[in-house]
């Protein structure tokens, strides 16, 4: 443990400070000080992946890692994607598909899919599968999470084709 | 008519609460608020109370918001279990509904001078067939009460004239889960909101050698210690300063641990040997009195037995339990994520001797619960730590291993199973033996014991309180054990086991699980002892057309085809019908087994469904998945583990559930019966997924497994135990 200092992080392309014990897990950062609250607290130990932000473009989880590893970085989380009135892709797959129950997990899932298309726009399911195998689903969702991934990279591809 | 009517059975929760303001009010702002007892976890109810709702009314669902489960707005409607709520509220809201609206329609006639007949009604405009007059719901009466009950009398609409119950309405509470909106009581920001932690005993029976409450204090951001004999908390302004101090605690803190748990190794040999309470199941309801011995039928040309077993399993939600506690003098306010505002207040009145109406229970949702998981208990752990801060709100949620170690798990079971075969193909009688624990344990009204782990570690301390099971028709240990099966005699028996040393509750379909697993495992043992294809026996023993509906169904989709068994590839089907009066279910599923490692993949799985009128096809379907997933999980991968003094399961790695590389592609039909009433759908899953995962799996390899859960090493086990016979 260490003082509080006062921290700027890169959130979602913007510079936000915060004034916290440096050794504070990055989750509670976004929580509670930048008003962040898609990542969740699940299990603190990298196990669940309900807290997961993309972190350089890599995913991240922010139950573990500190406000001090992660300053300087470029952080993206699930409201870094996208707004309800301009939702991302993957935010509309999963809106189409209704790939959600209680939507605690599907945070830190939605991150997950980001990262997995950000490397592979066309993965199959075996890739779906590798990219969310650190991330549990306790009310069943899996299927429809598969069906929304493919369908938000059918979309972007499209997109692309259009541009 | 002068005589006053004789008052009949209103449908649904009107029998609790038959005033219209109870159900609905006309807002001002152009909205109507329609409010439900029942509490939303993800499962759907709030979209499909607004269908039914704006249906009724003739309005838009951007008009209609919905005001879930709170103890000063909402009828009481008990808890959201057991697949009830679009029978209890949904079928209420509809009646409401349909008779506001002939009030509002008869106010615009009064209104317009015109008769009630000549108007139409479009998103809450009245307008005028014969003339261009028109009026609105909100000109009529924005936030004014109808002062009027709902009679039953005014029929809701026809099925053909519903625009919005019967579709794949999205969900209204998925747009914020996908962006950040503050969904969940984790979530919720209140101004001077502290953070609280508690600091649970390692294990059931404890003694607190060593806490230094001083040493605590000093820890950056603590406000408060708070210490109430066992029960050890602290706040502190940062939430993350909580869990530091709490962890600090953790390591800190001294208890001796006392031995109460059994082997888990032999868990099976202990439940059957314990004291039990015997009661014979007729016609679903538990009869107290002699057990009449198993007589083997005349005729008998084949009969087998056969044990099956599950072990303890967790609700385990992903987010642990959450709640937030705020005491002003004596009148305290919880939000909270339970499945039932006013059971819990009526617990929390009783926990501090307070009378109920100065508690105030607010809903908000939690991650999913999947029945009693550990919400009840952060109310009232936050409501402890609060009390020792009066005026400011505090935030509590348990850690992982809280959540893990705490919760109330769903009973462990053995069911004993013998059946005889004539010489023809059918089974001539069908015996079940359960041994089980009770599957209730929620917090009661009791001032003499209680539901709550914090009451049991006061200084003060209440003893935990002795649940009976649920004994009504269908309910508790000995729900799905009664087959809708045409069975010329059967003999179901239930052994409820006295003592239960680990704690135990409420867990999604209580006894369906294991009572369904060995009912379906051993109906294919039956029929392959008969030489009889599966779906063919299962047809052969059932007169009900919706039963036999759902089956043909599943195997259709399925392509069902024994000729393609064998080789380590099988289909298994599982059929069952929700407390054998809601949802009509058969699952299919392919399994691939590999013997030499004892992995079972299940690459697909089918689900047909009849649930008579369903408000949301693909919502409901959404309910039967997720239920097929959470049994899948169940029936692969899951068993609470201990030693003799304390819960060895503390995190996921201890207590493996299903993951994304092991779920399978679903596929759901339904049988449309829009004419039918509406059958819920939550637990229609839970029965026959583990059945029909064994009987693949028999379909496969040819080895019977029926001990859960079925992991590798255990199956390896149990297909070289097989093979020796």
């Amino acid at each position: 443990m260490s003082a509080a200092r006062t921290v700027t992080l890169q959130v979602n392309g913007q510079a936000r400070s915060v004034t916290v014990d440096p050794e504070t897990p990055l989750l509670y950062a976004l929580r509670n000080d930048l008003g962040l609250v898609a990542a969740k607290y699940g299990c603190g130990v990298e196990q669940c992946g309900a807290c997961a932000v993309l972190v350089d473009g890599e995913k991240a989880f922010s139950c573990t890692l500190t406000v001090e590893q992660a300053a300087g970085k470029a952080i993206v989380t699930l409201e870094g994607l996208g707004t309800p009135d301009a939702p991302h892709p993957l935010q509309k797959a999963f809106e189409a598909e209704q790939a959600v129950q209680c939507g605690y997990c599907t945070s830190g899932i939605i991150v997950a899919a980001k990262a997995l298309l950000d490397a592979n726009p066309d993965p199959d399911l075996p890739a779906i599968r590798l990219a969310l195998q650190d991330h549990l689903c306790r009310c069943g969702t899996h299927s429809r999470v598969f069906r929304a991934i493919r369908r938000a990279a059918q979309e972007m591809k499209t997109r692309e084709l259009r541009a | 008519m002068t005589d006053a009517p004789e008052k009949k059975k209103l449908p649904g929760s009107l029998s609790v609460d038959a005033r219209i303001d109870s159900w609905l009010s006309i807002d001002a702002g152009e909205t109507v608020t329609l409010k439900t007892g029942k509490t939303e976890f993800g499962q759907g109810i709030k979209t499909a109370i607004a269908q039914i709702g704006a249906d009724e009314l003739d309005i838009s669902l951007a008009r209609v918001r919905v005001q879930e489960a709170d103890s000063a707005l909402t009828v009481d409607e008990k808890l959201t279990v057991g697949s009830e709520s679009v029978q209890q509220s949904g079928v209420a809201m509809r009646y409401a509904a349909a008779q506001a609206r002939q009030i509002l329609l008869q106010k615009a006639a009064d209104h317009l001078g015109l008769a009630i007949e000549d108007l139409t009604v479009e998103d809450g405009l009245v307008s005028s067939r014969s003339t261009n007059r028109q009026v609105s719901y909100w000109q009529l009466m924005a936030g004014q009460a109808f002062n009027a009950e709902v009679t039953g009398d005014v029929a809701p609409r026809s099925p053909e004239s519903r625009r919005l119950a019967g579709q794949n309405v999205p969900r209204l509470d998925i747009p914020a889960k996908l962006t950040g909106g503050r969904a969940f009581i984790q979530d919720m920001a209140l101004p001077g909101l502290l953070h609280g932690r508690v600091l649970h005993p390692p294990a059931y029976k404890t003694e607190l050698l060593k806490f230094d409450a001083t040493a605590i204090a000093k820890l950056p951001g603590v406000v408060k210690v708070v210490q109430d004999g066992r029960f050890l908390g602290v706040i502190a302004e940062r939430e993350d300063q909580a869990v530091r101090a709490w962890e600090v605690m953790r390591d800190a803190t001294a208890w001796r641990e006392l031995p109460s748990l059994p082997n888990e190794d032999n868990l099976a040999d202990w439940l059957v040997s314990q004291e039990t309470h015997d009661w014979l199941i007729d016609g679903g309801t538990p009869v107290d009195g002699p057990i009449p011995d198993i007589v083997e039928p005349a005729g008998a040309s084949k009969t087998l037995e056969a044990i099956y077993t599950r072990p303890y399993l967790m609700h385990a939600p992903i987010g642990p339990s959450c709640a937030v506690a705020q005491w002003d003098g004596d009148k305290l306010t919880v939000w909270e994520q339970s499945q039932g505002v006013f059971p819990l207040q009526a617990a929390l009145s009783c926990a501090f001797a307070i009378p109920a109406e100065n508690i105030h229970c607010i809903h908000a949702e939690g991650a999913g619960v999947y029945g009693h998981s550990g919400s009840d208990d952060a109310a009232m752990d936050a409501a402890m730590l609060a009390r020792a801060l009066p005026g400011r709100p505090v935030r509590l949620q348990w850690m992982r291993e809280d959540e893990h170690r705490w919760e109330p798990y769903g009973s462990a079971m053995v069911i004993g199973l013998q059946a005889s075969v004539g010489a023809g193909t059918k089974l001539l009688d069908w015996n079940c033996d359960i041994w089980t624990n009770v599957h209730a344990g929620r917090p009661r009204a009791k001032m003499d014991s209680a539901g709550f782990v914090a009451a049991w570690h006061r200084e003060k301390s209440l003893p935990p309180h002795k649940p009976a099971d649920n004994q009504g028709k269908h309910g508790g240990g000995h729900r799905g054990a009664t087959p809708l099966y045409d069975l010329p005699a059967m003999r179901i028996v239930k052994h409820l086991v006295k003592p239960h040393p680990l704690r135990v509750s409420s867990l999604r379909a209580l006894g369906t699980f294991g009572n369904v697993f060995a009912q379906e495992s051993f109906l294919d043992e039956m029929a392959h002892a008969a030489g009889q294809d599966p779906v063919a026996f299962r047809l052969a023993h059932l007169k009900d057309a919706r039963a036999r509906a759902v089956i043909e169904k599943a195997a259709a989709m399925a392509g069902w085809d024994p000729a393609k068994w064998g080789k380590g590839y099988g289909q298994g089907l599982a059929f069952h019908r929700y407390k054998n009066n809601k949802c009509f279910v058969a699952v299919v599923v392919e399994a691939e087994v590999d013997e030499a490692k004892g992995s079972i993949v299940i690459p697909r799985a089918w689900i047909a469904c009849d649930a008579g009128e369903v408000i949301n096809p693909d919502g409901a379907a959404n309910q039967l998945e997720g239920g097929f997933l959470q049994a899948m999980s169940w029936t692969l991968k899951e068993a609470v583990r201990f030693d003799a003094t304390r819960i060895t399961s503390l995190d996921w790695e201890s207590y493996p559930i299903l993951t994304f590389k092991d779920a399978p592609e679903i596929e759901v039909g339904f049988v449309a019966r829009p004419n039918d009433p509406p059958l819920g759908v939550g637990e229609g899953t839970a029965g026959p997924t583990p059945g029909a995962i064994g009987n693949a799996v028999f379909n496969a390899i040819g080895v019977r497994l029926r001990e859960l859960p079925l992991t590798p090493e255990r199956v390896r086990k149990m297909i070289v135990a097989e093979r020796r016979g």
